[in-house]
Order: structure tokens, then C-alpha cells, then sequence
């Protein structure tokens, strides 16, 4: 069974916990408190032993990531909190900033620490005005607390935190993208090397980590490493919020232990199953970026290693459900829609290639699909993946591709009778 | 720091790494890209978004190749080789793959390329023909827009592939930072500014961007002939005719349509294949149809001769009444037509008969700083040996005869010791009295280059230049250069800033110097120059711990009557700091013609032979006399203002012109002009008919750049080789041999089978140029002294082991304010500034008949401060009066900041609103220039 309010969102205590007093009344700032204690060394040493991997969807060891920032360097050292959450479906850092502004930027704090950087930067989501707000007011509370700034609760650790909106761009949550934004630049991805652990922010020695990502630090530095190792699988250790949307009854974000729930758990026991008469079709569970799942995988544990032999991602866990009365051709077009609508257009088979697959996919839902545009999809696919400087390019073939593949059925039908079914609950125009 | 030269660096042993490519073993430095790797063994990897010269962006995809062992095809022109790597550049999965890319792209292309069309060098069409690609099975269509706004460039959004290419042109390349990314994903364009047209934009159309378009997206504009591939168009290495930085180029030119169709920067060069404005679309004029095609002889019903022809006034609302130019047919109707024999016959006798009646004496010629130092060398050697004098001089006396003159004073040489690119190498750059992305547009982008790079630029001036947007600006009052540098000094010596090894071991007088900058205290200063002690203080501090600080200086600080001592301060700080004779130090007076420092170099000078000879020195007389054959003057000659002057008093009686236009460019010009009308007999030789030809008497057809081969030496003492490219038009004759014509026939017979023959002679009297033949002028050139010309560049740095003095030490020679020699007062308020802009050409000549360069800057105008506007009641674009003690004109005022409150700055390239009617022609005592940038103005509303 699914166990909640683990490490994030300790809403027991009244809700929320934006007001510091009622954080430091839940134990907020122990993990800092801890860390200040501790050589940045030792700190260092914590993340790793706790196994933390990255939430923001590539699910890289942040502590192994922590590891790459050069000791001596000449250049200042950054911590770079990536809350743009644009992936379609994901949700989960907004409640945390929302609910436990605290816990972040006690995170981000205990980061900074550890690796000795200079400012921490909270890059936010520009639609998250309201999100940005409790930040701004929590960030002041912190500072005029003695919680950042100069001498941090009398260890003499001198740091802050800036916060900068974004202006809606699914790409400046590419962590390059973010950098090139959040230096006043266009937010378009860098080629690599140098990766920002070397070369990131200004050039600087960058860490750069998903809000959840850094969430779970305090909860790790108060308890310990080994706690948090505890839970979950060995490759998959803590716990992981799930925003699930769509189909079920009761979407939201759920935090579960890795590897202890299924899918077939998390979408009928924790959200409430489907309406009447629908059931299961489809899944996204990693977020819009992922392969799509059919109801062969329902009973797959969610943890990394278990979802990518069911040939799919973890990803950021922004977990979107269909039902059967969903239709995959024209969901397949509507992501198609938003990759080429966000693609940066700065690689060419990204740019032309996500407007093309848009085009055909247009093509088969207007009616005028050609089963020749099945093998022309199938050929392009691995003209645009992999072949380009970020991994939205792969992120936009991946739900297309494995829709085209495992429902394969429903696209020739599209074609065959001009047109995919109606669609009843999907009303809203693609555009 | 006064370590001399540094030996050459260690030969550092590069790493190499080892790997196989196409299943053949290849080692290259580490660091090497796969695809550099690939082409160094012949394998070209087609590549779109990749250039050479610009860093890698690797966003098109196209270059990309197998590794064995990748989980996806890598792009090769931004992977590094590693040891070990197995590389497969045309597998049917890179073949496939490639095929793809080019469908993807053509699917939005128009059916035909303007690139494929006109220079054939379309590379995405290339690629298509290459793949067989004829149609895509992509829907396609972008229907993005054209713009043709621009006066030089079109673009094409639609066939744009966004390789970024012309992005980093603009940015890296030139500085510029016009072009960028507007919108995203398919919906991405390139935009200029704010996504404004191009012509609307900030553009300064200086070319690089469609020189680095792989498509039909942005192309040039015609010029004179339709640019069309099937025309076969001939390469001709040359350099650019404009300024002093001297740009190596390619003409591309139709030979049956005798023009040159387009330009190209030479990427092997030391402007590193880089061009502006003039030197890439101002090559037209050439084939303007105002060029002289016939000598000229003025009708009996000429004389006396009257004022200049009216005409080229535009309307107020900006009409042409007469074009731009004077009244030609007008002006051509004082003139009868005549052969050469006639016209040399009379050029030679008239010019015998004054020299044998009131002796050499009464003659003078002014030759040209356009010219070749072969031209240069034998007007000089005209002048000398058949006029019988050394009233030779040129356009040098009016930029920067005062900072050679410091200079020689100082260190014993008039050039500059390092080449403008060693800004590269500098933690702090002075850059002072100049506007070099007008004047020097090219070597700007080097210092733009290095400001980005982290050296400091400090940029004194009075007039706000756009370098100053990169850098640290200081704003001085006009005219109070040597009290700002004085207390510069004074805050080293005071803080202890000064390198003592390198005074003690390489200068002299340096007591004197100290005497006289103790007194010049900021405090002392800061009112004269308007700069704040402690500002002072803290540039001071900048250029104290600065460990290489270059100084580079324009006729901001040349043309005053205080020039010399301008220029002598910033060479004292050089001194005083140790910062002559290594990488990223020195002393650079930006010369303004393209072969001022040749010419100079030639002998065009009054008081010395070529080689800056003293025509006083009775060795080196008797030196040139050997050579020449014939006893020569012992006095120096007169310079071109006491020239003028001379005409008006009369002891001038004939003079000579060649290629120079001082009825516009000479100080106080009316006197100027009155002067020449004074005189017995003028000569000019030139490719139109000037302001000054039209009061000629006779007037010979001369050859434009484009139609001679010759040498030419920049700014850097970089002698390179111009060839002819054109035929000239009608009977116009080679300039050399005119003048060989008219020595001949004024009995001093010259026998020169070719212009190389003339170099020959010209290097083997001067020390600088000796060794030096044509064949070693291709590519980079030569850099003056070139010791060993069939290995060797020449020396870049010149004196890190002491002058060429007769102590070998470098001469302190201290400064002390003296005010300007005309002072604003209650009558005339404002200070005139005068100067140039980035499109035209001194007295537009050349660029007001340059298609591309008349469109873009086509009328008079002064730069006014708002508040000063707003005083005199007069809107920006408004017309106002420019008064001062000698003459007025009327003139568009633009409102503009760059000039400072008091200030006006003119241009002087228009005859219709001349700033030199109003300029002073008081001189510097040394450098006899003229006091170009200061004198006392009225304004008032016109
Ligand atoms: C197109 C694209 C969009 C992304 N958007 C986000 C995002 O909104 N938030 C996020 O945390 N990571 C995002 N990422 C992942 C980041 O690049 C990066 O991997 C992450 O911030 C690293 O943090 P983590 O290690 O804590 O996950 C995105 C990646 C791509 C390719
Ligand atoms: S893959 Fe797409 S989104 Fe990523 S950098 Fe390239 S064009 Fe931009
Ligand atoms: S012409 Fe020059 S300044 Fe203008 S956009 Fe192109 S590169 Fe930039
Ligand atoms: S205009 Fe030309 S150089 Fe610029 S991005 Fe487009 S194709 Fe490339
Ligand atoms: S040439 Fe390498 S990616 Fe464009």
C-alpha cells in the first residue's frame, strides 16, 4: 500500500507549512542544521550514500552529479534549482513550492554548502506566479531569519538565493536551455561538453537539480543517508511523487516508495479507477516524453529499472491515463503538437522534423491518411532522435513512435475509414 | 615589465591521439574535430551549419557520421577525435540519413535559389543535386517573407535553413550583433534587431553575413552587372581602395562587361578574410560614368577662371535637383578635348617655363595617399629631379603629420610598432581620437574581438564612437588631450606605477618629463579636461597594473595645433609604463589612407627622400643624386598649407595634382580655392573631374585603382599587391607612365619597362622595402622591415632591444597645455568638430558615386546635441547656419549624443555643405597639420 507525506508535503500540519514557524515547528532546518555541522565533504558523501536520484526526469545519481563540480576551481560555483515544470502532466513541484517553500530552499542551501558555491538560483516556471510569490515571501522570511545571507545560523556559510522567472518555454526547462535563459540569453540548449558540473552557469561550475531533487535533502541530512536508502529498491531508492492525471477518479500527487507499488496500485486503489464503463487503455506514466504503456504493463512496479523493461521512462512521473474512450491517433497528434510547438528550432531534424510529424499525423486525423504515412513516420523517427543537442527531439518521437507500435491497430483504422472515432471526452481544438 | 620581445614560446609537444576513419589510420593533435580530422585526409563531410573560420554550432546535422560503438550517428564537425575512435563517414545509415535531411530542407525552398542562380554556390542545392533529391515527399511550405530593405543585401527568409552561420558572422566576426533568433520551432527566423527589416535594423552593412549564407536566403544586391553564375567571373586578388587597414580582397569581375560584379574578403590574410561597408559594395565607382576618358585642355573662353560650378544641392525635402555631383556637363564645357601629345606637350612645357624663369622654387605637386608607392615614389622622384624642389607633399600633412613627427622625435621612427590585430594580445587597450568603426571598420573588429576576449578598452575622446559601447568611455573636453594624459602620468610617477628597469634601460630625458607632469596634478587637470580627479586616478591605476597596454590613436589627437604634444604624451606613457616592443604593446597611430604610410614611406614628403631621409643631409643628398642623375635641392620643402599659401602670395606659380582634391579637404578652404585660382598653371591628374580639376588648366585622365597593379603598404607597414582587374576606360592612361611621360618630356628621360621595375628602383633605395619583390606580396604581404622575405612575414613588433636612435634609447619629450588656437567666445559659442562617416570617402569622389554607398549616407548633415537643438528651436533633421570667423554653409542637423553638449560635429565629404569653408588653418608648429577638430562655431536656425 502506498504510503504518503514521507519526504514532501507535510500537510498533517495544517495544510501547509509556508509560514517558517510552523516548518521549524515540523522539524524544518535540522537538515541544514546538520549539514553546517559537517565538512562539505562529508555532506557530499550523504547525498551519495542515500542513493538520490534525479527527479527532474533523467533520473541521474545527484550525488554522483554533486561529485563532477571541480574543487578548485577559479570561478565561483552555482546551484541551480530547476523549477520551469513545464513536461505536460507533471505537477508535483508546484505543490511542493507551494505547500513547503521552505523545504526547497533548505535544499537548495544544503546544496550550496556541499559544493561551496557562491548563490543559489531557483529558475521558476513563468507561469507559476502564484508559486513565485510564496517563494519571494519565504526567501525574505529565511534571510531576515538569518537562514541565508551572510554567517547561515552562525556557521559563517555566507549564501543566497535568487529567484528568476521564466517566460514560457518548455525548453528553458532543458538544463542548458535554463542556463542560457537565466543569463539573459535566448533559452536555447548549449552544446555539450562542457556539461554545466564544469562549464554551466556564466561558465562556472554549475549544480543543477529538479525541485523534488533538492526537496529531499533536508529529510536526508535530518535522518540520514541510510533512511532514505532504506526505502525503496536498490537502484531505485526514497520515494517518488506520481501527478497523476486524466481518466481516474481521483488525480493528483501522490508520494510512494519506489518499487513497492504497481501501476495497476497507484491508478485503481490511490486514484479511484475509471468512470462507468470505461477501464484502462493507455498510460504516459514517466510524463509526455515517454513511451506509452498498454494494459499489459499494468502490473509493473513503479521504480526506475521495472518501467524500462516494460520499454518505457520514469521520467518525471507526470503519470497521464486514458481510458477507452480515449483515442491514441488523436492524442498522438495533440504531443506531436506541443513538440513542434516548443521545439527550439535550433537543430534542424528537431525543427523540421517535429513540424513534419505533426503534418502527417494532421494528415491521418483530417481523413486523408495514406498507409504509406505509417512507413514514412517509421522511417523518420530515427532520422530526428538522437540526432540532435537536447533530448526534447527524443522526447517528441517517443510517445509517437510507440503509439504507431503497440496501437498500430487504431492508426490503420484511422486511415482505412478517413478518420480516427469520435472522441467524447477529448472536445478541446488542437491548436 | 620591461622583459624585450619574448623568445618564441617553447615548442610546446601537442598530444596526439590516433583513430581510424573509413578504415584508415589517421593521428592528429589533440583537440582536432572528426570532421577537420576527415578533410586533412581528403574526406569531405558535407556540412551546412559549419564554417571554419566561425566556432561550431552543430545544429544541422548534416556532417554527422557512425561511431562504432555509439548509440546514435554523432555530428562530426563538433566531435573531438579520440584515441581509439572507428569512424564511418558514408555508411548507408550516414547516406540515408543525410538524404533525409536535405528532403526535410528542400521541402521548403523555393523551386530555385538566388544563390544557385547568381554566384552558383548554394550549398543546400548543391547537396540536393548531389542526393538526387528533385522533390520531398514532406508537406512543405513555409511561405516565409522576403525583405529587401536593405540597400545591399536581400533576404529570403523562406529559403533560410537557420545554420546560424550569418549569426555568428554578425556576432563573432564583425562585432555587430544585429542578427539573432526570433520566434521558435519551425516557427523560428533569423531577425535583425528586434526583428525589424534589415534596413530599418542597425545594420551596418558590412557584408560578412551574406558572405557566410550557405543559401539563397540572405545574397548581395547588384552593384553594376547582374551577378549570374553562367557568366564566367574572373578572380582577382587585390586589396580594398578605401582606408589605411587595407583589406585584402577577391574582385570578382566580368571581363566582357569590364566591371567588377562582387567582392569577397581574402580569407588568407591579416583581415582574416573580414570586410566593411566600402571595401565590399563600393567598388562601382569605377565604372561611374563621370570618368575622364580624354585628356582636357580649358578653352581660351575659360580664362580667367571662375568658382566652381554650382549644382548637387538637394531640395529641402530631400529631391534631387542635380544629383550629387557638380554640374557636370557644366563643368565639362570649360574643357576642350585634346590628345595626349598635346596635353603632356603644353603639362611639360608650362611646368619648364615657370621652373626656368622664377627657378623649382615656383613649382609644387601634391600627390596622393590612394596611390601606389610606386605612383608615390615617382611623383616625389618628378618633383624632385625635373621640377627642381622639394614642394612635395600630401594628405599625410593633414591626418597624422604631427604623431610622425612626435614619433620620430621620440623614437626615431614614424610607424607604428605593432600591427592593430596585437590588440589581441593586450589587457588593456587605450584607444584615443578615434572612430574606428567608421574609419577603420575592420581593424574595429578586432578590437570589439578583444574587448569580448577580456582586454580592456579605454576609449578618450570628446565624441562619443560606437567603440565606446565596449569599453570604459571617457568623455574629455576638445582639445584638452595632453592635460588628461599629463595627469595620468603624474598619478603613475605619484603612485610608484612606473616601470623603472625599462626607463633606466631603454629611455632618455626623463627628468625632464617629470618636471613638467608634476605639475599636472588631476586636481590641476580635471577642470581643463572635464574628468574627475579621482576617475582619473582610477583609469591611471588600469594602465599602471596593466601587464601589456596597446595605444592606438586616430586624428582626434593628430589634427590640432596641439598634435605633436598629443601624440608625445601618449608616447611618454608608453615609455614611462615599458609598453613598446612586446606582443600586445606598442604604439599605433591609425593611418587613414590606404597607402598613407606608403607614400610617406616613398618619399612624398617635403623634408626627406624616401625612407624618411633628410633632403638636408648632405650624404644622403649625394646618395639620391647617385641614383638619380641629377644635383637636388638642399632645402626642405613647403607643406601643403604653406603650399596654399604660397599660391596665394604668389611665390607658388605652378602646381601639380595628383589623385588629391584640396579644394574640399584643405583647412579655411575658400582661401584655399582663392589661393589655387591664383595660380599660372595647375595640372591635375585624376579619374573625375574634381572640385579641383574643374579650375585646372589642364587636366589628364588618369587610371582607377582597379585598372594598376602597384604595392601599397597599411596601416600595419603591411606592403601587399594590388593588380589590375579592369581596363581603364577611353584613353585614361596608367599613372606611372604619366608621370614618366611628363619627366621625359621635361627632359629627364625615365625608361622603366614595367611598375615592378619602378619597385625595384623605390626598395632598393630604401632600407625598409629592401629584398622585398612582388611575388613575396601574395596572400598576407609583407610586414616593413622583412628581413628574410622568401620565409618570413616581417617583424610584427618592432624595438623590444631599443630605437633606432642615435642613443638607441626612446626620448622622453614632455608636453604642456596650450590652449587651441581659436577659443569659443560670446559670438561663437560651439566648438566644430569635424571628421568622417563609416559609408563615405573624404570628398566623396569615389563613394558619392558608389551605388550602394550614395543610397545608404546620401546628404550633408552635422550631429548637434539634443539641448543644443532644443536652444536654437530646431527639430532633429532640421536645417541650421554653421558660422564661424571665415566662411558659413547650411546643413541638415541631426540630434545626436555622440557629440557633447557645445559641440558640433560635421563630416566632410559634402561639397553641397563643405565643412572645411569653415575650418581654421592654423597650424601645429611641428607637425604643420591643421586644426581639423577645433574651432569656434555659430549655429543658428536656418
Ligand atoms: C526538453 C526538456 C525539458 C525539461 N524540462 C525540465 C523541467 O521542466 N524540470 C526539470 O526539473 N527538468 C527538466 N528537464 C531535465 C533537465 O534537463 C535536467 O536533466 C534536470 O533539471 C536535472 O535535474 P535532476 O537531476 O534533479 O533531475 C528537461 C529536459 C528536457 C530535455
Ligand atoms: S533537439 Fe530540438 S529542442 Fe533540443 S536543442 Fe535541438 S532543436 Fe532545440
Ligand atoms: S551586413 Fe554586417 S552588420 Fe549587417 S547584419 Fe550582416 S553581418 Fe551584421
Ligand atoms: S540566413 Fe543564411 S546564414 Fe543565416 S541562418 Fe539562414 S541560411 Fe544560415
Ligand atoms: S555541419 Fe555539423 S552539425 Fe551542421
Amino acid at each position: 500500500m502506498p504510503i504518503k507525506n514521507i519526504v514532501y508535503a507535510q500537510r498533517e500540519h495544517g495544510g501547509d507549512l509556508r509560514s517558517l514557524d510552523d516548518y521549524l515547528a515540523a522539524g524544518g532546518y535540522k537538515g541544514l542544521e546538520a549539514t553546517l555541522g559537517m565538512s562539505p565533504d562529508d555532506a557530499l558523501y550523504q547525498f551519495h550514500r542515500s542513493g538520490l536520484r534525479g527527479r527532474g526526469g533523467a533520473g541521474f545519481p545527484m550525488g554522483r552529479k554533486a561529485g563532477f563540480l571541480p574543487k578548485d576551481s577559479a570561478k565561483p560555483s552555482y546551484v541551480v534549482c530547476n523549477a520551469d515544470e513545464s513536461e505536460p502532466g507533471t505537477f508535483k513541484d508546484r505543490e511542493i513550492m507551494e505547500l513547503n517553500p521552505f523545504q526547497l530552499i533548505e535544499g537548495v542551501t544544503i546544496a550550496g554548502f556541499a559544493v561551496g558555491a557562491a548563490r543559489g538560483y531557483i529558475y521558476i516556471r513563468g507561469e507559476y506566479e502564484h508559486q513565485a510569490r510564496i517563494l519571494d515571501e519565504a526567501l525574505a522570511a529565511a534571510r531576515a531569519d538569518g537562514r541565508l545571507g551572510g554567517d547561515i545560523m552562525g556557521s559563517g556559510f555566507e549564501y543566497d538565493i535568487t529567484l528568476s522567472r521564466g517566460a514560457g518555454a518548455y525548453i528553458c526547462g532543458e538544463e542548458t536551455g535554463l542556463l542560457e535563459s537565466l543569463e539573459g540569453k535566448r533559452g536555447q540548449p548549449r552544446l555539450k561538453p562542457p556539461f554545466p558540473a564544469v562549464g554551466g552557469l556564466y561558465q562556472s561550475p554549475t549544480l543543477i537539480n529538479n525541485v523534488e531533487t533538492l526537496s529531499a535533502l533536508p529529510p536526508i541530512m535530518t535522518h540520514g543517508a541510510d533512511w532514505y536508502a532504506e526505502m525503496g529498491t536498490e537502484k531505485s531508492p526514497g520515494t517518488k511523487i506520481f501527478s497523476v492525471s486524466g481518466h481516474v477518479l481521483k488525480p493528483g500527487n501522490y508520494e510512494i516508495v519506489l518499487g513497492d507499488t504497481t501501476l495497476r496500485e497507484l491508478l485503481y486503489d490511490i486514484c479511484g479507477g475509471f468512470r462507468e464503463g470505461q477501464d484502462f487503455k493507455a498510460c504516459w506514466v514517466g510524463g509526455s516524453s515517454v513511451p506509452v504503456l498498454g494494459a499489459e504493463h499494468l502490473d509493473t512496479p513503479l521504480d526506475y529499472e521495472s518501467l524500462q523493461e516494460a520499454g518505457t521512462f520514469l521520467g518525471s512521473a507526470g503519470c497521464i491515463v486514458m481510458d477507452t474512450s480515449g483515442c491514441i491517433v488523436r492524442s498522438s497528434l495533440r504531443l506531436a503538437h506541443f513538440y513542434r510547438h516548443e521545439s527550439c528550432g535550433k537543430c534542424t531534424p528537431c525543427r523540421e522534423g517535429t513540424m513534419w510529424m505533426e503534418k502527417v499525423l494532421q494528415r491521418i486525423v483530417d481523413g486523408g491518411g495514406r498507409m504509406e504515412d505509417l512507413d514514412l513516420l517509421d522511417a523518420m523517427f530515427g532520422r530526428i532522435s538522437g540526432r540532435v543537442l537536447c533530448a526534447l527531439a527524443d522526447g517528441a518521437v517517443a510517445p509517437v513512435q510507440s503509439a504507431v507500435e503497440l496501437f498500430r491497430d487504431d492508426f490503420v483504422r484511422a486511415i482505412e475509414k478517413g478518420a480516427p472515432e469520435p472522441e467524447p471526452m477529448m472536445e478541446a481544438p488542437v491548436g | 615589465m620591461n622583459s624585450p620581445l619574448a623568445p618564441d614560446a617553447p615548442e610546446t609537444a601537442t598530444k596526439t591521439v590516433t583513430l581510424e576513419i573509413d578504415g584508415r589510420s589517421v593521428t592528429v593533435p589533440e583537440g582536432t574535430t572528426v570532421w577537420e580530422a576527415a578533410r586533412e585526409m581528403g574526406i569531405e563531410i558535407p556540412v551546412l551549419c559549419h564554417d571554419p573560420v566561425l566556432d561550431p554550432v552543430g545544429v544541422c546535422r548534416m556532417c554527422v557520421v557512425e561511431v562504432e560503438g555509439a548509440r546514435t550517428l554523432v555530428a562530426s564537425c563538433v566531435r573531438d577525435c579520440e584515441d581509439g575512435l572507428k569512424v564511418k563517414t558514408a555508411s548507408d545509415a550516414v547516406v540515408r540519413n543525410r538524404k533525409t535531411l536535405t528532403e526535410l530542407l528542400m521541402a521548403d525552398q523555393r523551386d530555385t535559389s538566388t544563390r544557385d542562380e547568381k554566384t552558383g554556390d548554394d550549398e543546400l542545392f548543391s547537396l540536393a543535386r548531389e542526393f538526387g533529391i528533385t522533390e520531398s515527399r514532406f508537406p512543405g511550405g513555409n511561405s516565409r517573407p522576403v525583405d529587401s530593405s536593405s540597400p545591399v543585401i536581400d533576404v529570403d527568409h523562406q529559403a533560410c535553413i537557420l545554420c546560424d552561420r550569418c549569426i555568428r558572422a554578425c556576432d563573432d566576426i564583425q562585432s555587430n550583433w544585429v542578427i539573432g533568433r526570433t520566434g521558435k520551432g519551425y516557427k523560428t527566423r533569423i531577425g535583425f534587431d528586434l526583428d525589424n527589416p534589415m534596413g530599418a535594423s542597425t545594420c551596418v552593412e558590412c557584408g560578412e553575413c551574406a558572405a557566410a549564407c550557405p543559401t539563397g536566403a540572405l545574397t548581395n544586391k547588384p552593384i553594376t552587372v547582374p551577378i549570374e553564375a553562367k557568366r564566367p567571373l574572373e578572380d582577382v586578388d587585390s586589396t580594398c581602395p578605401y582606408c589605411g587597414v587595407g583589406c585584402a580582397l577577391t574582385l570578382k569581375v566580368d571581363r566582357e562587361e569590364n566591371k567588377v560584379v562582387y567582392a569577397e574578403g581574402r580569407e588568407d590574410s591579416a583581415n582574416e578574410g573580414r570586410l566593411c561597408v566600402k571595401g565590399r559594395y563600393g567598388f562601382d565607382y569605377a565604372s561611374h560614368a563621370h570618368r575622364l576618358t580624354k585628356p582636357l585642355i580649358r578653352k581660351e573662353s575659360h580664362y580667367p577662371k571662375t568658382t566652381l560650378t554650382g549644382a548637387m544641392q538637394r531640395k529641402d525635402d530631400g529631391t534631387r535637383k542635380n544629383g550629387v555631383y557638380p554640374d557636370y556637363d557644366k563643368a565639362l564645357s570649360a574643357f576642350r578635348e585634346a590628345t595626349w601629345e598635346e596635353a603632356l606637350d603644353l603639362v611639360a612645357s608650362k611646368l619648364k617655363g615657370i621652373r626656368d624663369e622664377h627657378g623649382g622654387g615656383a613649382l609644387a605637386g601634391f600627390g596622393s595617399a590612394k596611390c601606389s608607392n610606386e605612383e608615390a615614389y615617382l611623383f616625389q622622384k618628378m618633383v624632385r629631379t625635373a621640377f627642381q624642389t622639394n614642394n612635395v607633399d600630401h594628405c599625410t600633412r593633414l591626418c597624422h603629420a604631427s604623431s610622425v613627427a612626435a614619433l620620430l622625435e621620440t623614437i626615431g621612427s614614424g610607424a607604428v610598432t605593432t600591427v592593430y590585430a596585437d590588440v589581441r594580445n593586450a589587457d588593456v587597450a587605450l584607444l584615443t581620437g578615434t572612430n574606428a568603426t567608421s574609419n577603420h571598420p575592420v581593424a574595429a573588429t578586432f578590437f570589439k574581438e578583444a574587448a569580448r576576449n577580456g582586454t580592456k578598452l579605454i576609449i578618450v575622446n570628446p565624441h562619443r564612437p560606437e567603440l565606446a559601447d565596449h569599453g570604459e568611455f571617457v568623455r574629455i573636453k576638445p582639445g584638452s588631450d595632453v592635460s588628461f594624459y599629463n595627469a595620468i602620468m603624474n598619478v603613475i610617477l605619484e603612485e610608484g606605477l612606473e616601470d623603472t628597469a625599462y626607463i633606466e634601460q631603454f629611455t632618455e630625458n626623463f627628468d625632464a618629463l617629470k618636471e613638467v607632469i608634476a605639475r599636472y596634478t588631476p586636481e590641476v587637470a580635471a577642470p581643463i579636461c572635464g574628468i574627475e580627479p579621482d576617475r582619473i586616478r582610477e583609469i591611471a591605476r588600469t594602465i599602471g597594473a596593466a601587464n601589456a597596454m596597446i595605444v592606438l590613436w586616430g586624428m582626434g589627437i593628430s589634427q590640432h595645433v596641439h598634435g605633436t604634444d598629443n601624440a608625445r604624451s601618449l608616447i611618454s606613457l608608453c615609455l614611462m609604463t615599458g609598453n613598446v616592443g612586446r606582443p600586445g604593446t606598442g604604439l599605433h597611430p591609425l593611418r587613414g589612407q590606404n597607402n598613407v604610410q606608403g607614400a610617406s614611406d616613398a618619399g612624398l614628403i617635403p623634408m626627406v627622400f624616401p625612407d624618411y631621409q633628410s633632403v638636408a643631409d648632405d650624404d644622403v643628398r649625394a646618395r639620391y643624386e647617385e641614383a638619380w642623375g641629377v644635383p637636388l635641392d638642399p632645402v626642405p620643402g613647403k607643406t601643403v598649407v604653406e603650399i596654399a599659401h604660397g599660391t596665394e602670395e604668389g611665390s607658388i606659380k605652378g602646381m601639380y595634382i595628383l589623385g588629391e582634391n584640396p579644394f574640399l579637404s584643405d583647412p579655411n578652404v575658400q582661401r584655399a580655392r582663392d589661393g589655387f585660382m591664383n595660380l599660372d598653371f595647375l595640372v591635375v591628374q585624376d579619374i573625375f573631374l574634381t572640385e579641383t580639376a574643374e579650375v585646372a588648366d589642364v587636366v589628364l585622365p588618369a587610371t582607377s585603382y582597379f585598372e594598376k597593379t602597384g604595392t601599397y603598404t597599411n596601416t600595419d607597414r603591411r606592403v601587399q599587391l594590388g593588380q589590375t582587374a579592369l581596363e581603364p576606360p577611353g584613353e585614361a592612361r596608367l599613372d606611372w607612365q604619366i608621370l614618366c611621360d611628363v619627366m621625359t618630356r621635361m627632359g629627364y628621360e625615365q625608361g622603366y619597362a614595367d611598375v615592378e621595375d619602378v619597385f625595384v628602383e623605390f626598395s632598393d633605395l630604401t632600407d625598409s622595402y629592401k629584398g622585398l619583390r612582388y611575388r613575396h606580396l601574395a596572400g598576407r604581404g609583407k610586414l616593413w622591415p622583412c628581413p628574410d622575405p622568401e620565409n618570413d612575414e616581417g617583424i610584427v613588433v618592432l624595438f623590444g632591444d631599443g630605437f633606432p636612435t642615435p642613443t638607441k634609447r626612446g626620448k622622453f619629450s614632455p608636453a604642456e597645455v596650450i590652449p587651441p588656437a581659436e577659443l569659443p567666445d560670446a559670438e561663437y559659442p560651439f566648438v566644430l568638430n569635424t571628421g568622417r562617416t563609416l559609408q563615405h570617402w573624404h570628398t566623396g569622389s569615389m563613394t558619392r558615386r558608389a551605388k550602394a554607398l550614395d543610397e545608404i549616407n546620401p546628404d550633408a548633415f552635422c550631429e548637434i546635441h539634443p539641448d543644443d537643438l532644443a536652444t536654437l528651436g530646431v527639430d532633429d533633421g532640421g536645417m541650421v547656419r554653421l558660422s564661424t570667423r571665415r566662411n558659413h554653409i547650411r546643413i541638415k542637423a541631426i540630434s545626436s549624443t555622440k557629440t557633447s553638449k557645445g559641440s558640433v560635429f560635421v563630416p566632410f565629404h559634402y561639397r553641397e555643405a563643405a565643412a572645411n569653408l569653415l575650418t581654421t588653418d592654423a597650424l601645429d608648429p611641428v607637425g604643420k597639420i591643421p586644426s581639423f577638430k577645433f574651432c569656434a562655431l555659430k549655429v543658428e536656425k536656418a
